[in-house]
């Protein structure tokens, strides 16, 4: 059987023809749309390195089939740069060397900006360390990687903080 | 993973149709599903996909004070909903005790009831597993069980559910919608899974193409709002199931307990009630006495399936622990590990 999956991919339109139901959106975007940034770790939704997010929030690709989410948007690690301008949540991790090897890094970023996006751990960092445990990092980079994100976290309200205080300041 | 075919449709009365047909089963997120036809413990003929079915995934208040949650509500979404949060707060802290963050924005409430035991036999298709395979056996029995069930359990099957969702869920009488040929039905969760007994494949209380679409939490049941916990334990800090849980959450009327509700998780095949030590508190003094005398009646038919027994004394304190921070009271805010008992304090960086 022949299924036609839309997807918005990092803000293009894509329409992919699947002739098998079995595709995950992890192996759609690494084998069929060339996004190998999503790493295929444990493929088993244990190691977080697949994390995507889908309509803006941060979920496990490998467990979620890719015919199921027909008209998602869905952001991945090659979406969230503007040109050469690093997304604020990249150039923390760089800053606070928050990897080692890497290989986790593109799911650890986008989880880290699904986080930041949900609100709830702000600057505590044992919040942040469990709403980052579904991401696992074999070099064990998690200080720099929870100091990364409290980092980010900050960078991201202050780009936002001018806007909300016009906003204010109008009402 | 086996090819199967693929449906999705529009209404809940057209899902269940399909579904009749031998071989089918239901797609959500498929958090659990897909990983396990990944391994071909599930080998379905084809998918029905509900995710998308319309009017499922809200949350709606009663008149009596309690709550209907659709079943396609994620995890998430419903333990950030600050109403739900302030009215029945442990559930909330079960949630987030559970999974990830990942999971729990794909995961539905309807999937987690319906989530399979994380049995090792029952993973591992080249394992004999009555649950899996009826009649082959279990291989549990004399293999690596000490994470296995020390309340109603059976030769054929030593299992546990893994959720955290139904532990303060089956403590405060919540009830699952169903819809199946036959019309709309409901059971009562804490009878939703059924104990193993002669046949452990039959893991819940639905037939054929019944369809979970939503929960009940009744009004009667926000009355322990002020003081209800959720206590897991687990091998690492988080992103692990229970090796034991609890539930408990006290109804005060000064230092007198009016009423109690006291569940346990990790330990059965089923979230266990224990009812027999609800009804000891009831009346008594709000104290340590009081919660370990209850602690002691809610493990007394405990009894080992394997190399388990430290898990009885260990669900005896934690109940007792349960009790005790209780009746401290519901935290103001959603402690930073959700239903640690090893909680450090707000904003302590041990990372050396």
């Amino acid at each position: 059987m022949s299924l036609s999956v839309s997807l918005t991919v990092n803000g293009r339109l894509r329409t992919i023809i699947l002739d098998d139901p079995r595709v995950t959106l992890l192996d759609l975007l690494r084998e069929r749309l060339a996004l190998t940034g999503a790493k295929k770790g444990c493929d088993r939704g244990q190691c977080g390195a697949c994390t995507v997010l889908v309509d803006g929030r941060r979920v496990n690709a490998c467990l979620a089939l890719a015919v199921s989410l027909d008209g998602s948007e869905i952001t991945t690690i090659e979406g969230l740069a503007d040109g050469d301008d690093l997304h604020p949540v990249q150039a923390a991790f760089i800053a606070c060397d928050g990897m080692q090897c890497g290989y986790c890094t593109p799911g650890q970023i986008m989880s880290a900006v699904g986080l930041i996006a949900e609100g709830r751990a702000g600057n505590d960092p044992e919040r942040v360390r469990e709403l980052m445990s579904g991401n696992i990092c074999r070099c064990a980079a998690y200080q720099g990687i929870t100091e990364a994100v409290i980092e980010a976290g900050r960078a991201l309200a202050e780009r936002t903080a001018p806007s909300e205080r016009t906003e204010r300041s109008l009402a | 993973m086996n090819r199967f075919d693929y449906l999705r449709p529009t209404s809940v009365a057209d899902a269940v149709a399909l579904a009749a047909e031998p071989g089918s089963a239901y797609l959500a997120a498929g958090t659990n599903l897909v990983d396990l036809m990944k391994i071909g413990v599930s080998r379905p003929a084809r998918l029905i996909d509900i995710g998308r079915l319309p009017g499922l995934d809200r949350i709606d208040w009663l008149p009596d004070g309690g709550v209907r949650i659709g079943a396609l509500v994620r995890n998430s979404d419903l333990a950030y909903d600050a109403r739900f949060a302030a009215t029945f707060p442990a559930v909330a802290e079960a949630l987030l005790s559970g999974a990830s963050a990942q999971l729990r924005n794909a995961a539905t409430v309807g999937g987690n009831l319906l989530q399979r035991t994380r049995c090792a036999y029952f993973q591992d298709t080249a394992s004999a597993c009555n649950r899996r395979h009826p009649g082959s056996g279990c291989d549990a029995l004399q293999g690596e069980n000490r994470l296995h069930a020390v309340f109603g359990w059976s030769e054929r099957c030593i299992a546990t559910h893994p959720s955290d969702f139904c532990v303060p869920l089956a403590a405060l009488d919540a009830v699952v919608e169903v819809e199946g040929r036959a019309g709309r039905r409901e059971i009562p969760l804490d009878i939703f899974h059924r104990l193993p007994g002669d046949a452990p494949e039959r893991e819940t209380e639905l037939d054929g193409a019944d369809l979970i679409v939503a929960l009940r939490i009744p009004g009667a049941s926000a009355a322990f709002s002020r003081n209800a916990r959720y206590l897991k334990l687990r091998e690492r800090t988080s992103y692990a199931f229970a090796l034991v849980s609890a539930a408990a959450a006290l109804d005060l009327d000064g230092g007198t307990i009016r009423g109690a509700r006291i569940t346990l998780g990790g330990v059965a095949a089923r979230p266990w009630r224990a009812r027999a030590a609800e009804d000891a508190l009831a009346g008594r003094p709000a104290d340590e006495r009081s919660f370990a005398e209850a602690a002691g009646i809610a493990l007394a038919d405990a009894r080992p399936s394997g190399d388990n027994a430290f898990k009885i004394e260990l669900a005896r304190r934690l109940v007792a622990r349960a009790l005790a921070l209780a009746l401290a009271g519901t935290p103001a805010v959603m402690p930073a590990l959700p239903a640690s008992p090893f909680a450090a304090a707000a904003g302590a960086d041990h990372a050396a």
